[in-house]
């Protein structure tokens, strides 16, 4: 008989955990974490506790008083706000007493004594928590006979967002968010007493970047979103959890829709990546999918219009001109709008066909050797240690990203330095913000690593350096020549891309990278010298989206024949012999991958406009024709072959529909090319060096189709400090002259303090005169005068 | 009726460099603005927004929760009659009739000459007076009817320009606090030492 020793070994006995407390709630016991509140405890207990102004992603401040509990005190059992006393060892909770339950029905009542009670024509209904809690917590009758409270309504607070002032219950939701997280405190408490409402400055708009966050967050019906007033009721809803792609940084939402029409998207908790924010861009751009000047069926040019044909004579003209080409003369431009499984399919097509030239960007991104360096994720870079940001305005650009590093700055878990031509929406959370003119930015940042404070602070603790094309007229050389100064200081130093395009990383990974350097601007060097006889346009626009318009002008007219696969008739497709409807967001499920790596899914909501397919399926549609055996003819046999080739996916990638946050994939490192030292030429001071930075709401297709998002682009204009606005002779608002050698534009001028002297910003694709047309690839900066007229 | 003059700019500043933050001034920032125009302009709290680094909604907000501050212009002199208890009692709303027919306007309006406006206020903490009113915050107590009408004539006829300010002006004489004199601008974060007169015994 063998005695089997039970004992664990010393060794193996972990310390006991400092914070764990131990906590009874309604007679379970808890295990709990000091610090935590009572109420994020009894979630995870799944004991509900009623609550309005609780939102686990701000702070608490106690503002409802719906969340009471009964707590075990020494003189007996007393009530505490569960939002705001954290956890005790040993605590007694009970939330399910005569006593609680009673203050509950207090509380709801008072909150519904000035409430209209108008559910049956509030958005909200039906997924209100005032509602629900109401019916669940409440006492069902009110004792209040005498006239509610009347104000205006609903008042529009911003273009995007109305205000019902009778239905709030001023839990301080929308203003906490504007002011902690979003950083635009554009909305407040305003008045006393039983005046209190939330309002606006007058005639000064919610003008955020994040606004539909807080019609989301809204507990009650007070905030409306304009997109989706009276167009749905929340029972009449399907819904399927996503990822958005209109930036790279690929918050999950959910697309929700009613009889075939995309409706609404609404943030997802993913704890990587968006924590349940998306931007208002991200949020309201679904109404492009629904919009009237979608493309429905296949075009084929005739003369210099199009006529519509069918998909089979459209892909047999495409698949002929395939066939009949020359050799090593077909260019694929684009495929970062699509999943990756579109990508794949096309990287596949192309492998078969020998088709290298391929690039997923259009001459505005980085080099694939970005990839090459130690790969950082947003939880990496917002844990601790100091976050370079050598990119463009984040804010702009990829707007969740700029709320993760704002929340982990303002919370001092990592010192932001920023290196930047000018102020930025991170400069105000910046621990040293410097700013360095365009070309001049890797000997600043040499110089401020020099600096003995900065060093120390690097080798503190990790450092994460956030690369992106901050200015588009500067080479991107320039800001790998940043990233490679930051390096030299700091070789432990991670990386993380900042690519603009939905699904940039992954089209470059899977296989749509320039191969052999040949990339989108030596592709188009090549189609205006005549040498491409087929040019693919993967739902890329380069007339519009190619700093160097001249170029793109040039590479389209150059291209003998040109296939462009899209959702809209872009400005580039008008000008394409053969156009393919594509299927568009919500339109197809499939994968796709976000600036750090992440693979998550995107799903079919609605059925694809017209006759729209996705692009994976019009690549193996052609591969059939030309005679190609990809071996593919459904998205699980791409996602199978992808898994098999492509390093890095497999069968991690292939469990993603079931994961809220996807899964990293760590890539094989592309080889990195040795950069050729390049600098910038130094700049006459009568001239200014032009920074040609993106603003949120641009021309982008998806933005001008969206009719609440329309007319939210600034215009296009020119902007520089005042004191050189006094030198040019011009008024603020006046139209000045821009120009360089290459052409002359005239914008309207502005003035802010926040721009160096010498530079001058101009925001890109803006309606408006097209600053491009200054603009040459191959100059690694661009400056312009400015003169009065 | 704009943004702050050159001379409260510069008293902004030195209003600022008091606290360790700088939107801590908002208040009096507000109270000198409203000196300036006589009412809080929108012009000025988005001024004040500039000077402490806060946006116009937040100083709004935080303006809107106090009745002193006006949003509208009100009459040179604001003349608050209590309307609480021990005043009604001994007869403040008979006084508030008499006030709006001698004035010829309603409780909330100010007459045509923009000389005079009347309100109706809560307790003003003399009740032992009752009942009692203020002239831009100045008290009158056991006020009559005629101690009223003897008011709007030294006030139509100027004799009390010297005694009362006209509405907005905090105080006669301006605080200064020389700049050596002053306990200077620290952090709450920074400071180490309890103060003086806790004598080096625990706070609580």
């Amino acid at each position: 008989m063998t005695t089997i020793d039970n004992t664990p070994e010393i060794d193996n006995v972990p310390p006991p955990d400092p914070n764990a407390v131990s906590i009874t709630i309604n007679g379970r016991t808890v295990a709990a974490r000091k610090g935590e509140l009572i109420i994020a405890a009894a979630d995870r207990a799944n004991e509900y506790i009623p609550r309005f102004c609780y939102h686990p992603r701000m702070s608490s401040v106690g503002m409802c008083r719906q969340c009471l509990v009964e707590v075990e005190g020494p003189r007996g059992p007393m009530m505490v706000v569960s939002c705001m006393t954290p956890v005790a060892d040993g605590q007694i909770v009970r939330t399910n007493t005569p006593q609680v339950k009673r203050a509950h029905e207090g509380i709801l009542e008072l909150l519904l004594a000035n409430h209209p009670l108008d559910c049956p024509v509030c958005d909200k209904g039906g997924e209100c928590p005032l509602q629900d809690q109401a019916f669940s917590h409440g006492a069902g009758e009110s004792r209040f006979v005498e006239e509610k409270r009347h104000y205006e309504k609903p008042i529009a607070i911003s273009d995007l967002v109305y205000l019902d002032r009778e239905r709030c219950i001023l839990c301080d939701r929308c203003t906490r968010f504007a002011d902690e997280v979003a950083g635009d405190p554009l909305i407040s408490f305003t008045q006393r007493g039983n005046n209190t409402q939330v309002m606006t400055f007058p005639d000064e708009p919610f003008a955020s970047y994040f606004s539909g966050n807080t019609v989301q967050i809204c507990p009650v019906g007070a905030l409306t979103a304009q997109p989706y007033r009276f167009k749905a009721r929340p029972w009449d809803l399907e819904q399927r959890e996503s990822t958005c792609t209109t930036c790279s940084v690929g918050c999950r939402t959910v697309v929700q829709s009613s009889r075939d029409e995309l409706l609404r998207y609404q943030g997802v908790d993913s704890d990587p990546v968006n924590w349940g924010w998306l931007c208002d861009r991200g949020r309201f751009n679904f109404q492009s999918v629904n919009s009237e000047d979608r493309l429905e069926s296949p075009q084929v040019k005739s003369g210099d219009s199009f006529v519509s044909t069918s998909w089979a004579d459209a892909l047999e003209t495409v698949a002929r001109t395939l066939r009949l080409a020359t050799p090593g003369s077909v260019a694929i431009l684009g495929g970062a709008r699509g999943t990756n499984e579109d990508a794949f399919m096309w990287a596949s097509l192309a492998d078969a066909m020998g088709i290298t030239m391929r690039d997923a960007q259009l001459d505005d991104g980085l080099p694939t050797s970005i990839f090459s360096y130690s790969q950082a994720t947003i939880d990496s870079a917002c844990a601790g240690g100091t976050v370079i940001l050598l990119a463009p305005d984040l804010k702009e650009e990829l707007p969740v990203l700029h709320l993760r590093l704002r929340d982990a700055a303002d919370k001092k878990r990592i010192r932001i330095i920023e290196v930047s031509s000018h102020e930025s929406g991170l400069t105000k959370q910046a621990w040293r913000s410097v700013r360095a003119e365009s070309g001049t930015t890797a000997s600043a940042v040499a110089a401020l690593l020099a600096d003995s404070a900065v060093a120390a602070q690097l080798s503190s603790g990790p450092v994460t350096i956030i690369a992106g094309r901050a200015n588009l007229a500067e080479s991107a050389d320039l800001t790998i020549a940043s990233v490679e100064a930051v390096l030299a200081a700091a070789p432990t130093a991670s990386v993380l891309p900042v690519l603009r395009r939905g699904n940039v990383r992954g089209a470059l990974s899977v296989g749509l990278a320039p191969q052999n350097g040949k990339d989108a601007a030596a592709i188009l060097e090549a189609a205006a010298n005549g040498q491409v006889e087929c040019l693919i346009l993967l739902g890329a626009d380069p007339m519009a989206d190619v700093a160097d318009a001249d170029l793109a002008r040039r590479g389209i007219a150059g291209a003998k024949f040109v296939v462009a696969i899209d959702t809209f008739l872009t400005q580039s497709a008008a000008h394409a012999d053969v156009v393919l409807p594509a299927a568009a967001y919500g339109e197809k499920d499939g994968t796709t991958m976000n600036l750090e790596g992440r693979v998550t899914n995107v799903v079919q909501k609605i059925t694809p406009r017209g006759t729209s397919r996705a692009d994976w399926m019009i690549a193996a549609e052609l591969a059939d024709l030309s005679g190609h055996d990809i071996g593919a003819t459904t998205l699980a046999d791409v996602q199978k072959l992808m898994a098999q080739r492509v390093p890095g996916f497999g069968a991690t990638t292939t469990s993603v529909a079931i994961k809220r946050d996807g899964v990293v994939v760590s890539m094989a490192s592309p080889t990195r090319t040795p950069l050729a030292v390049t600098s910038a030429p130094p700049r006459n001071s009568y001239e200014f060096r032009l920074d040609l930075s993106r603003k949120l709401y641009d021309r982008a297709v998806a933005t001008l189709t969206s009719p609440a998002l329309a007319g939210l682009a600034q215009g296009a204009s020119v902007c520089i400090h005042p004191l050189d606005l006094e030198r040019v002779g011009a008024a603020e608002g006046a139209t000045v002259r821009v120009s360089n050698n290459h052409s002359s534009i005239v914008l309207p001028v502005r003035a802010s303090e926040s721009i160096p002297r010498g530079t001058a910003v101009v925001p890109f694709n803006q309606p408006g005169a097209d600053i491009r047309e200054l603009i040459r690839h191959g100059e690694s900066v661009v400056d312009v005068r400015i003169e009065s007229m | 009726m704009a943004r702050l003059t050159e001379e409260n700019i510069r008293l902004a500043r030195e209003i600022i460099s008091r606290y360790p933050k700088p939107r801590s001034a908002t208040i009096p920032l507000l109270h000198l603005a409203q000196e300036q125009d006589g009412f809080v302009t929108n012009e000025a709290m988005e001024h004040i927004g500039q000077l402490v680094g806060a946006t116009s909604a937040e100083v709004y907000g935080t303006a809107s929760f106090y009745e002193m501050f006006k949003f509208e212009p009100v009459g040179k002199y604001l003349i608050n009659i209590c309307g609480t208890m021990s005043c009604a009692l001994m007869g403040s709303e008979e006084l508030m009739h008499h006030a709006e027919s001698r004035l010829g306007i309603h409780m909330g309006g100010t007459t045509a000459d923009g000389l005079i406006t009347l309100e109706r206020a809560e307790c003003q903490a003399a009740c032992t007076e009752a009942p009692c009113l203020q002239v831009n915050y100045r008290y009158r107590f056991r006020v009559t009817a005629e101690n009223f009408d003897t008011l709007v004539d030294q006030l139509q006829s100027g004799a009390l320009e010297g005694e009362i300010p006209a509405h907005g002006t905090v105080a006669a004489v301006r605080q200064h606090i020389p700049a050596d004199k002053g306990v200077g601008a620290v952090a709450p974060e920074d400071v180490t030492e309890g103060p003086a007169w806790l004598d080096g015994k625990a706070a609580l």
